[in-house]
């Protein structure tokens, strides 16, 4: 048995710090595994959200050593021996206590988005490569990790004007959905903020289900909010024959 | 103090927020009724996320020989026939139209190549054709987001990360829930004419497991508190194939859908030994040798030819989990297993690395990320772990009501639809199936009665036990005792139970219940992970107590439930089912008649020759077993 040295948050939203602790652990152990030894052997009260420790829920959602990850599917090993392991919460969430942050800002978000709505008489036979493109963005597990890199959230807290990378792969799935209805353009130039994504691709990186946030999603939406809005031939066209 | 909890009121409340309660909640809304749902996790990471495998329907898109009445019989044979007969067939009839719900709603199913663009459907254990709906390799996830999306545009209130601490009567009949949020420590006051138990299972019983952390068995303790029964608590599944190593992976399922798509167990000599393990009620349906399993997986899974135009038969690394469990359990007792006490389950040799990435995604990532294993590579290391409870609630195969008004019980916190054993994909199914019947019900009874009464004086005194751990001083804490219960179960109520270990087993929970009333928290009441633990503790030992109790009255083996000390099926008990309830403050055992399938509908299936009489006669112990 090995010993690894955690430095983790204590505190809430009046302050907190973080505290060194020493704590056992077995081999092929993840951060998620040597938090709940510390939760069991030290400090029993520490907050933590998580489940079903295997990368399926995204419950356990944090920042270690200054990355976004999720702690069940970062292996101890991959630090050095001796290396400090800073565990903090996410930052761009207000804190509940501990590493638990309150994410309640999603919920809101997704009941902003008109939900699927086939259309009237729409068929429902697709081929699998009709269906590729929106099961990718079904993948997400709403770990919330691409919303908390996400420096238009994180730095600018442009919460209210900016839905945020989960959601535009939410609404680029049924935007690409066989037989989805509705246009969901308008809503994400005007409230939804696609607009000031700037594509640093942060977010992709952060994906634990590897989903190309802003290739596949964020930048197709981005070109038809484009072809609909600010396109001159489309304008001149609309303005002569009605749009 | 009393009056600083807050109070909400509801037609229905729903408790659990996976794919039953989820449903429910949408049915009870949909039919007017001021609809409540709490769960102990966030919404949409229920342990409903973690289903891999598919959702069993008899929809016949790749096989036009399927039928309910198939999907029917797979159920009753795959449960030996411990069922509730009338639970399954409204499961199997219901089934599809619940799938094709689904997509309404959303859903994207992975799609079959014929050219026909159907929602595609793969093998699973014990169903005859193929049933499966699936996406890749997480449909659970699939399921419980498209139920969320709709859920939240259904006019529910939710309260996520609150735990309920005890349901409330108003004399015979429920009255709704207190409990308390996770985040703040306050109580909370849920009144409501009709609540909906979906709780889920008791995976965190034991030390293997592969449930997810809210999985304590919180239904089935706070249905008993409250007066109801509970049935078939003797019947646990152990899922064949869960990790082994590394240790801090160990008990996490690894899908039946790995052997639908190929893969094989051998054991450390290299044996396929599945063929050495068909019991009589499979015999003749799955292939008896390697040449005829592998002619099968050619042309079936790799070339994707119609298994009616075949003439091999499934391999029996197919056969259900019962069976495979025990088998594998056996190769690793005698001696054959692997270096970590497990067994073999080879898809390397079996598929391309491409195929393996494209149809087993989270696996090969599972895999990859916390074991260091590649699995297009090498074989992975497998053993059983606790995955399932197919007893729970007993409820009324209709309206899904409990024994006590008012109370009703879907998805695996309610008993009686999958018997002694439950097949693969039946849960997901099972869910969306009674879920919707649950909530109907469960607003028709709201609709049909006023609104009771809440003694809320009582409160003051479940306060005063929710509190407790606070002011214990100086006890033990909640994890030393909830890691001693795991080993508790292990040894008395595990895979394989005798009675003098069953026995042993009770003096050990009483013990731990007596600690349990000294164990102390720490801190204060703001999420406080360890005060939660002692007060679910409360409700696992209860279960605990429940699952060992009914295994030592059943003496015989049947399903999830193995006695060494009384092998094979028994004719005294195949029609019996075993009931636990609360009497004058302590837990009594009865048994009961198992409502029968009716004799037509018997004799239908057996002239359809989906149901063969000897088959019957062994499961219900009036013939011996031929191995």
């Amino acid at each position: 048995m090995a010993k690894v040295h955690l430095k983790v948050y204590r505190g809430n939203s009046e302050g907190g710090e973080l505290r060194d602790y020493d704590v056992e652990v077995d081999e092929g152990m993840v951060v998620l595994d040597a938090v709940h030894r510390l939760q069991a052997t030290q400090a029993s009260d520490l907050a933590c959200r998580w489940n079903c420790k295997a990368g399926k829920c995204g419950s356990c959602s944090a920042e270690v050593n200054g990355k976004p990850r999720l702690m069940c599917m970062t292996r101890l090993n991959e630090f050095e021996e001796g290396q400090s392991i800073t565990i903090t919460p996410m930052k761009t969430f207000p804190l509940m206590k501990d590493l638990a942050t309150d994410v309640s800002y999603n919920y809101e978000v997704n009941k902003k988005i008109p939900p699927f709505t086939p259309k009237d008489g729409a068929k429902w036979q697709w081929e699998q490569r009709d269906v590729d493109r929106s099961q990718e963005f079904r993948k997400c597990i709403e770990c919330f990790l691409c919303q908390n890199t996400c420096h238009v959230l994180r730095e600018h807290n442009m919460q209210g004007q900016f839905a945020g990378p989960r959601f535009f792969a939410r609404i680029a799935s049924l935007e690409m959905h066989p037989i989805d209805a509705l246009d969901r353009t308008g809503l994400l130039k005007d409230q939804l903020g696609l607009g000031l994504c700037n594509i640093t691709k942060c977010c992709t990186e952060v994906c634990p289900e590897d989903i190309h946030i802003t290739d596949n999603a964020i930048i197709p939406l981005k070109e038809r909010v484009v072809d609909k809005y600010y396109d001159p031939l489309r304008i001149l066209w609309n303005r002569v024959f009605g749009s | 103090m009393s009056d600083s909890y807050q109070s909400f009121e509801y037609d229905v409340l729903v408790i659990g927020a996976g794919g039953a309660g989820l449903r429910a909640a949408i049915e009870a809304s949909a039919a007017g009724c001021k609809t409540g749902l709490v769960c102990k996790s966030l919404l949409g990471k229920a342990h409903t996320v973690m289903a891999e495998g598919g959702i069993a329907a008899a929809l016949g898109t790749l096989d036009s020989r399927d039928s309910w009445r198939q999907h029917f019989c797979d159920t009753l044979i795959g449960g030996n026939f411990a069922n509730h007969w009338r639970m399954a067939q409204i499961h199997a009839q219901q089934a599809p139209d619940r799938v094709r719900e689904l997509e309404k709603w959303g859903a994207v199913f992975d799609r079959t190549s014929d050219g026909k663009g159907n929602i595609n459907v793969r093998h699973f254990g014990g169903h005859t054709y193929k049933r499966l709906a699936h996406v890749g390799d997480r449909t659970g996830l699939e399921l419980i987001r498209t139920l969320q999306d709709k859920g939240v545009h259904s006019g529910i209130e939710v309260h996520m990360e609150c735990t309920i601490f005890s349901l409330l009567k108003d004399g015979d009949r429920i009255a709704g829930a207190y409990g308390y949020f996770r985040e703040t420590g306050r109580p909370v006051l849920f009144k409501a004419k009709s609540v909906i138990l979906s709780t889920g299972g008791i995976g965190k019983l034991y030390r293997v497991n592969s449930n997810s952390w809210e999985c304590t068995g919180d239904g089935f303790a706070l249905a008993y508190l409250a007066g109801a029964e509970l049935a078939d608590m003797e019947y646990v599944q152990f899922h064949p194939t869960g990790m082994v190593w590394p240790p801090s992976v160990r008990g996490l399922l690894i899908t039946e859908g790995v052997r639908g798509e190929g893969g094989v167990l051998k054991n450390n000599k290299g044996e396929r030994f599945m063929f050495k393990y068909i019991p009589p009620k499979y015999q003749g349906k799955y292939a008896d040798t390697e040449a005829e399993a592998n002619a099968w997986f050619q042309n079936v899974v790799v070339e994707g030819q119609k298994e009616e135009t075949v003439k091999e038969r499934k391999p029996p690394e197919l056969m259900s989990r019962d069976v495979t469990s025990r088998a594998i359990w056996t190769e690793i007792k005698e001696g054959r297993g692997t270096e970590h006490s497990g067994i073999y389950l080879d898809i390397a040799s079996r598929r391309t690395p491409e195929d393996i990435k494209r149809k087993l995604p989270s696996m090969y990532h599972q895999f990859k990320q916390l074991a260091d294993v590649d699995i297009t590579k090498v074989p992975m290391e497998i053993a059983p772990t606790c995955h399932y409870m197919m007893g729970g609630i007993k409820v009324d195969p209709e309206t899904q009501m409990s024994t006590v008004p008012g109370l009703f019980a879907a998805g695996e916190c309610s008993a009686g639809m999958h018997g002694s054993n439950r097949l693969g994909g039946n849960s997901l199914s099972d869910l969306v199936v009674f879920g919707k019947l649950a909530g109907e019900h469960a607003a028709a009874f709201a609709k049909a009665h006023s609104t009771p009464k809440v003694d809320e004086s009582s409160l003051i005194q479940m306060e005063k036990e929710m509190n407790r751990p606070f002011e214990n001083q100086g006890g033990e804490v909640s994890y030393s005792l909830l890691a001693d219960l795991q080993t508790v179960m292990e040894r008395g109520a595990g895979m394989y139970r005798e009675e003098a270990l069953l026995d042993q087993g009770l003096k050990d929970l009483t013990a731990l219940r007596d600690r349990l009333k000294k164990v102390s928290a720490e801190g204060n009441r703001l999420f406080n992970p360890g005060w939660h633990v002692a007060l679910d503790l409360r409700n696992m030992l209860i279960v605990g107590e429940a699952i060992t109790r009914a295994a030592r009255e059943r003496k015989e083996s049947r399903g999830g439930h193995t006695r060494t000390d009384c092998p094979g099926y028994s004719k005294d008990f195949a029609k019996k089912r075993i009931v636990v309830r609360q009497n004058n403050g302590s837990m009594e055992v009865v048994q009961e008649d198992l409502p029968q399938i009716p004799l037509e509908l018997e004799n239908e299936l057996i002239q359809e020759h989906l149901l063969k009489p000897e088959i019957m006669k062994q499961l219900r112990g009036e013939a011996p077993m031929v191995s």
